[in-house]
């Protein structure tokens, strides 16, 4: 199926198609499709009729929505309080300036993309770091590297 | 996680007790079933495992099918059932079994491999008192030996579980089981004897006030919407969660989502809302699936939809996801985000009790205002008034992280002193010196060690400075820099504003320009950059003021409160990083000073080789050293060192 | 006045109803505003308008809040005035220091803010300015460094214009206005209509200056500067040369603009007097075979964009006559310079527009005349006036002077073309004369209704009925296309002006604040239609001239060639 009919097919599960249900039916393009793009932006707004403006500025100001596909290896990276207070901030760090990753952004080979997230409730054995829905905890940097070696190696 | 109700006891539930539900007495059959339900006496030993979203991140759900390997291995007959959370979160995975006669008792840290032993003890009668922590109490079985009861154990016992006392024990996905624990009876009580405007009454004299922060009289504001002739009204469930730090609402959903939906449907009633929502953020998928299928199981008994029991009013309940922004907890964006928009606060007045959702009269509560209501109408108001303060009724549910030695969830009645959390929170972890409590996350304060006396109190705590917030505590010990710390509650809030107006966008953006500033190392000590740094922290003050004086909602509004308090209660520590360029906690890594210790370094140049400024002179195979004022503290010559001779003041 | 408040320490009056800022407003105290705009709801972005009111814990923002009986009001405490100020140095701690440079230097709200709160220190400087300028589009501008995120143009392109190119994205302080996918506007959906530009209180927005090629073009030897002027710029340029607003200063433009070097000066509304003639013509043949019906302006370059991008399926309806500046610079090169003798090369035609659309319409490949674009540059009337205060003419004291010879004799439907309304009726008085041969007046005109927002009116003329319908503003199209689909409603001409009250308020216009001045520039029109005997175009000597010596008769051949065009699907991201 091409991605126009994969759309297509999401906006059939909807009765109502109007601004209310732009939120759910862009978060099941984006779980369809890894991320949105130009294409499903247009299509969504010519059936809702909506200006696509309106959608696109939506879509930037929700942390889930994202432009860019997400990497083979997606690393949610919890910087809440409690995990910050323990070094998250130096894990983010280190993807930074390892992999050249900020939140939001997929390294250029696709193999990683970040995203930063708040508190996932398992804070003592922070931080706490989940890649692909598998979580570790206590991650420092010198642990990540090994995460992240072991990754690129597979 | 499948749901645990099969398709022949929700049909009993819908049968033979939902139309019963408010007479409380019930013949045998379902009192037996009742019982049964309980696990009053088992058959077979039953297990449960405590799942949610804390205790997956350690490994529940492998704890869980290591579990059900050895039952098949060992072809046990065993039921494993999934239960929520008893707010120990720093023991999880926590697994209880109930072997037929004994009491139920509780293990902690059970890892997959501990489960073997662990069950092959149980299950014959034999318990490894290291791993248990404590038993249910029970009259008619025989109790474990040398195992506490669970309310002997401090932790619960200093505590008031009101909402709570259905958490970790039933399973989440059983309507069933909710019911079996006396739940929606005060459901069937509210529709068969009261009015709307009864039970406005009711919520109004508990005395009841928002758990979301902003402490409203949850019975004024349903008053005012009741108010407006309309005949459309909507009730919005917050469950949006969004303190970084917090997770109280999470867990009290994934625990006993039907205590939620029972308030939702309660409210709703009062507010004779024809539609409720609960708008939680699309992360917090457990949370999610929970509270779905619990108002699934509610339909298909009867509980929702057309026509609540006989009552003639109806109620449809909608679960909506939010994308994820900090700003969406505020009821305007709120509003924005369930209308497909930008969730961009919008100007109050109107208030949405007035003006919501569609142009109707909206009411917002937080969950666990929400689930609330349940115990007030099944007690009474004087019932719930009795707990508390003057002000502040009832209990209020915590989240406690940070450096606690254990992280937990608790509920405390009002009027305990702050100092409770801290206990409960088994104190400051590995023995580290006490430092702060910080309370209510990115809008809160840190509380220092003299002021923990002060009561959680709606109206004392303000009084003294303090905001109670919606429940995020954090225990901080001294490897915390509090500039460090509010640094990142302003970076936080100058991502998470949303943008509209100006004294948030910009002021936070410059506040945290003006703590960056004062977190780094100038790169050079005079002219424009000292004068920078010194003036931007007189604006500080200043721009606080205003922020709070000009902002459109509640986030730009106490955007500037950490820094205040800290500024207030820390204010030497900002002292020493403006003008001793020093961070005690040694966090704001660019104002280390490394010193190279003689004795360890052997000369071998790495160092200086690779530092970027220059700073490190000395010759070969004799100890080098570090001229200071070219360091600019980024630390690569420690982590070129082989011998450890690096190190930082 | 059923309501006091109090506001200073001094009573004052309100109505029930009004915001705390219209009361101020009405009672001579003013407070400084950024997102508020007339007629639109307010948003409560800015906080600059904030006061004091007894009783509240925070300052409230005068623009939303509805004033109260007994309310005291302090409008420039020092609690107030601080907050006020600290805001402006907020925003200007985000901005390039370029005032010297910058296009709104000395029309720029910002700028005035700075010096009203007496803002004398620097608090901080950015150091760099990463956004990048947007030169794309051949109407506008866009300078992101400057942008204040006052939200003024994302609500007037949506609310009021209905075309949505602009959104705010991101946010926090990674926010921008954007349009889809931060494309640049010659890919949006922009249609140019400026409207955005006249509410931009900076430099963010602005036209696309077309200043120094006319300069190049004047000084050039080799070129002969000819210059046409709109019919809505004479009326409204006055306060710009601090005379009465709306005083009619037509005739002192062209000596104006002769002294600054143009060889020729003609008036457009002679060339909409042409326009008008050919849709008469145009209109009365669809009527006979009812094609194509109802005929839609095409006078507005941005309405006709707005339809090439959302509604391809009315290209046909839309009136293929060209709008006047295009008939005016077509009959410039084709026939101005074969009667004067001159190389049509050497012709640089100017046209002098209220409009930032015109910019886009003069650039079309569809109007031009053997590879040279019939109107060779468009000056929005700010830039006219730049260009007079530039060669130091001070307008009150030179003579008044006529157009030239053969553009120099219009009729007062000419005139009108520039407000909303206007081209319906001096198409109407042609049609009517051309059936009747006589004057359409006011009492032969019935009102008729058929939606709210959009004005109708209907006359007979030799047995049959037309019914002209007149949107004003792009935004009530959207309650006439509905009706027009059902086919419920029978209507002949639906003339389309984007900008809300048509030319007069088009995105050149100087900058004002308040709709009076749009309401006074219509008034003066009006007067001036009121005032004159030739009405209808149809009865310009000059026009019936014209179709005799070179263009034959109405819809015909010649007419097709030179003043006829095409217009066709446009993708851009909607
Ligand atoms: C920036 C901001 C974030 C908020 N986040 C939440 C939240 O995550 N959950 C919540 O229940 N209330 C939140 N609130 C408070 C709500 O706006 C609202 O006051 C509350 O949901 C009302 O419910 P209550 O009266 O039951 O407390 C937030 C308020 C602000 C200003
Ligand atoms: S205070 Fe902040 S979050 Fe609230 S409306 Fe203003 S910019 Fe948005
Ligand atoms: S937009 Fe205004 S303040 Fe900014 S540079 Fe231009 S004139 Fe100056
Ligand atoms: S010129 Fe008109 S259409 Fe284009 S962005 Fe501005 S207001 Fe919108
Ligand atoms: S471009 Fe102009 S009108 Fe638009 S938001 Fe920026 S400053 Fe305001
Ligand atoms: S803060 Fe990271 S898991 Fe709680
Ligand atoms: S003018 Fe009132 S908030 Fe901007």
């Amino acid at each position: 199926m091409s991605k126009a009919e994969k759309i297509e097919e999401i906006l059939e599960r909807y009765s109502y198609l109007d601004s209310k249900s732009l939120i759910p039916i862009l978060q099941d393009i984006q779980s369809e499709l890894g991320s949105l793009n130009e294409e499903a932006i247009v299509l969504v707004g010519q059936r809702l009729n909506l200006p696509t403006s309106k959608i696109y500025g939506l879509a930037t100001f929700y942390n889930q929505f994202k432009f860019e596909p997400k990497g083979k290896n997606h690393i949610c990276l919890c910087n809440g309080t409690s995990c910050r207070l323990k070094g998250a901030k130096w894990n983010m760090v280190y993807l930074e300036e390892n992999l050249k990753l900020k939140n939001g952004q997929t390294t250029r080979n696709g193999q990683f993309s970040l995203e930063v997230v708040t508190c996932m409730g398992a804070c003592d054995h922070g931080p706490v770091i989940s890649i692909n829905e598998e979580y570790y905890r206590e991650v420092d940097p010198e642990k990540l590297k090994h995460i992240i070696n072991d990754l690129t190696q597979e | 996680m499948a749901r645990c109700d099969s398709k022949a006891e929700l049909a009993f539930i819908k049968d033979a007790v939902v139309p019963n539900l408010h007479y409380g007495v019930w013949p045998t059959e379902v009192s037996d079933k009742f019982s049964a339900l309980r696990h009053e006496r088992v058959r077979q030993p039953v297990i449960y495992v405590g799942v949610t979203t804390s205790s997956i991140v350690a490994g529940a759900l492998k704890t869980k099918m290591a579990i059900e390997q050895y039952l098949d291995d060992y072809a046990v007959d065993a039921d494993v059932i999934c239960v929520g959370s008893h707010g120990l979160c720093s023991l999880e995975p926590i697994v209880e079994v109930q072997i037929p006669g004994k009491t139920r008792v509780a293990f902690t840290n059970v890892t997959p491999d501990r489960v073997n032993s662990i069950l092959d003890g149980v299950l014959n009668g034999f318990i490894q008192p290291e791993y248990a922590i404590f038993q249910y109490h029970s009259e008619i079985h025989e109790p474990w030996h040398g195992i506490p009861f669970k309310n002997e154990l401090p932790f619960f016992k200093r505590q008031n579980r009101l909402l709570l006392k259905n958490a970790g024990i039933l399973c989440p996905d059983s309507i069933a089981e909710y019911i079996a624990y006396g739940g929606y009876s005060a459901l069937a009580k509210a529709i068969r004897e009261y009015t709307f405007d009864d039970i406005c009454r009711i919520v109004e004299e508990s005395g009841l006030r928002g758990r979301g922060g902003g402490a409203f009289h949850t019975g004024a504001k349903w008053r005012k919407a009741l108010q407006v002739a309309t005949s459309d009204r909507y009730l919005i469930c917050n469950a949006d969660e969004s303190d970084p730090g917090g997770f109280m609402d999470r867990l009290l959903i994934e625990s006993d989502p039907h205590k939620v939906v029972e308030g939702i449907i309660l409210s709703s009633y009062a507010v004779s809302a024809s539609k409720a929502l609960i708008y939680i953020r699309d992360r917090y998928k457990v949370s999610i699936q929970r509270i779905q299928n619990a108002i699934e199981q509610a339909y298909e008994v009867g509980l929702l939809g057309y026509d609540i029991l006989g009552s003639g009013y109806s109620l449809d309940v909608e679960v909506h996801k939010g994308p994820g922004a900090y700003v969406c907890g505020e009821e305007t964006a709120l509003i924005k985000s369930l209308e497909g928009k930008r969730g961009m606060p919008t100007i109050k007045p109107p208030y949405p009790a007035e003006f919501g959702l569609n142009g109707k009269p909206t009411v917002i509560n937080n969950v666990e205002t929400l689930a609330n209501i349940p115990e007030i109408i099944s007690n009474g108001p004087q019932w719930f008034a009795a707990f508390g303060t003057e002000g502040s009724k009832g209990t209020k549910i915590f989240s406690i992280n940070g450096h606690a030695s254990q992280t937990c969830w608790v509920e405390l009645t009002f009027g305990e002193p702050l100092a409770t959390l801290l206990d409960l929170a088994g104190g400051v972890k590995d023995g580290r010196t006490f430092k702060a409590l910080h309370l209510g996350g990115p809008s809160g304060v840190s509380v220092t060690a003299d002021e923990l006396d002060a009561p959680i109190d709606f109206d004392e705590l303000p009084r003294r400075g303090i905001s109670l917030g919606s429940g995020g505590v954090q225990v901080l010990d001294n490897t915390v820099c509090m500039v460090d710390l509010v640094k990142y509650f302003m970076h936080f809030i100058r991502n998470e504003s949303c943008g509209k107006c100006i004294p948030c966008r910009e002021g936070s953006n410059r506040m945290y320009q003006i703590l960056d500033n004062i977190s780094k190392r100038p790169v050079s000590n005079e002219g424009h950059n000292t004068l920078e740094r010194f003036k931007g922290v007189i604006q500080l003050e200043t721009l606080a003021e205003v922020m709070r004086d000009t902002s459109l909602c509640g986030l730009g509004q106490t955007a500037p409160k950490p820094i205040l308090k800290a500024l207030k209660s820390f204010r030497d520590e900002f002292e020493e990083h403006i003008f001793d360029r020093k961070c005690r906690a040694s966090v704001c890594r660019d104002l280390r000073t490394f010193y190279i210790d003689i004795e360890r370094c052997k000369g071998c140049t790495a160092c200086a080789k690779k530092c970027p400024t220059q700073a490190i002179y000395g010759t070969p195979r004799s100890s080098y050293f570090i001229v200071e004022e070219r360091c600019i503290g980024c630390g690569i010559c420690q982590d070129t060192c082989k011998f450890g001779a690096v190190f930082f003041k | 006045m059923n309501i006091t408040i109090e506001v200073n320490n001094r009573t004052i009056q309100a109505h029930k109803g009004d915001t705390i800022l219209e009361a101020l407003n009405r009672n001579g105290i003013r407070v400084p505003t950024l997102c508020n705009m007339t007629n639109l709801t307010p948003s409560g972005a800015c906080r600059l308008c904030v006061v004091e009111v007894e009783g509240r814990d925070t300052l409230v923002t005068s623009c939303s809040h509805i004033v109260e009986n007994g309310m005291r009001v302090m409008t420039h405490s020092p609690r107030v005035v601080r907050a006020r100020k600290t805001l402006v140095e907020l925003l200007l701690a985000n901005h390039p220091d370029d005032c010297l440079y910058c296009e709104r230097n000395g029309f720029c709200e910002l700028q005035d803010l700075a010096a009203e709160l007496h803002i004398r220190e620097r608090k901080v400087l950015r150091k760099s300015f990463t956004q990048k300028l947007d030169l794309s589009s051949p109407s506008i501008v866009r300078d992101p460094a400057k942008c204040i995120l006052c939200g003024r143009c994302i609500r007037v392109c949506d609310e009021v214009q209905s075309v949505s190119t602009f959104e705010f994205v991101n946010r926090g302080c990674n926010m921008y206005v954007g349009t889809t996918m931060s494309r640049d506007l010659n890919f949006s959906s922009c249609i140019g209509c400026g409207q955005c530009v006249l509410v931009c209180p900076t430099g963010a927005l602005h036209e696309r200056q077309n200043f120094a090629e006319v300069m190049d073009a004047l000084s050039n030897p080799d070129l002969i500067p000819v210059v046409q002027i709109a019919p809505s710029i004479s009326v409204s340029v006055a306060t710009e040369f601090g005379l009465k607003a709306s005083k009619d200063v037509n005739k002192l433009l062209y000596n104006a603009l002769r002294k600054i070097g143009f060889k020729y000066v003609f008036d457009t509304a002679v060339a909409a007097d042409i326009a008008a003639v050919e849709m008469a013509a145009e209109l009365i043949a669809r009527k006979g075979n009812g094609n194509n019906l109802p005929m839609f302006s095409s006078c507005c370059p941005a309405w006709v964009k707005f339809v090439e991008q959302w509604y391809p399926d009315y290209i046909p309806a839309l009136s293929a006559v060209k709008s006047p500046q295009q008939v005016m610079g077509s009959l410039i090169r084709n026939y101005f310079a074969a009667e004067n003798e001159i190389n049509l090369s050497k012709i640089f035609s100017v046209s002098v527009m209220p409009c930032l659309a015109k910019k886009f319409e003069a650039q079309r490949e569809e109007m031009t005349t053997r590879g040279l674009s019939d109107v060779d540059t468009v000056l929005s009337t700010r830039e006219l006036v730049r260009l007079i205060k530039l060669y130091g003419i001070d307008i009150q004291g030179i003579e008044p002077q006529h157009p030239d010879k053969p553009f120099n004799i219009r009729s007062s439907s000419g005139k009108l073309f520039g407000i909303s309304g206007g081209s319906a009726e001096a198409l109407a008085r042609v049609v009517y004369h051309k059936l009747t041969s006589k004057e359409l007046n006011d009492s032969k005109i019935t009102e008729v209704k058929i939606i709210s927002g959009v004005k109708a009116f209907s006359f007979n003329a030799a047995g049959q009925t037309f019914t002209f319908a007149v949107v004003n503003g792009l935004k009530n199209i959207h309650s006439i296309l509905p009706v027009l689909m059902e086919g419920d409603v029978k209507l002949d001409y639906i003339e389309v002006m984007a900008c809300p009250g048509g030319c007069v308020n088009g995105g050149g216009q100087p900058y004002v604040h308040e709709d009076k001045y749009v309401k006074l520039r219509t008034k003066a029109i009006i007067e001036i239609d009121e005032a004159e005997g030739i009405k209808c175009a149809a009865r310009n000597p000059l026009v019936k001239a014209i179709y005799d010596d070179f263009l034959g008769e109405t819809g015909g051949e010649k007419s097709k060639k030179f003043l006829y065009t095409r217009y066709s699907k446009r993708e851009v991201l909607l």
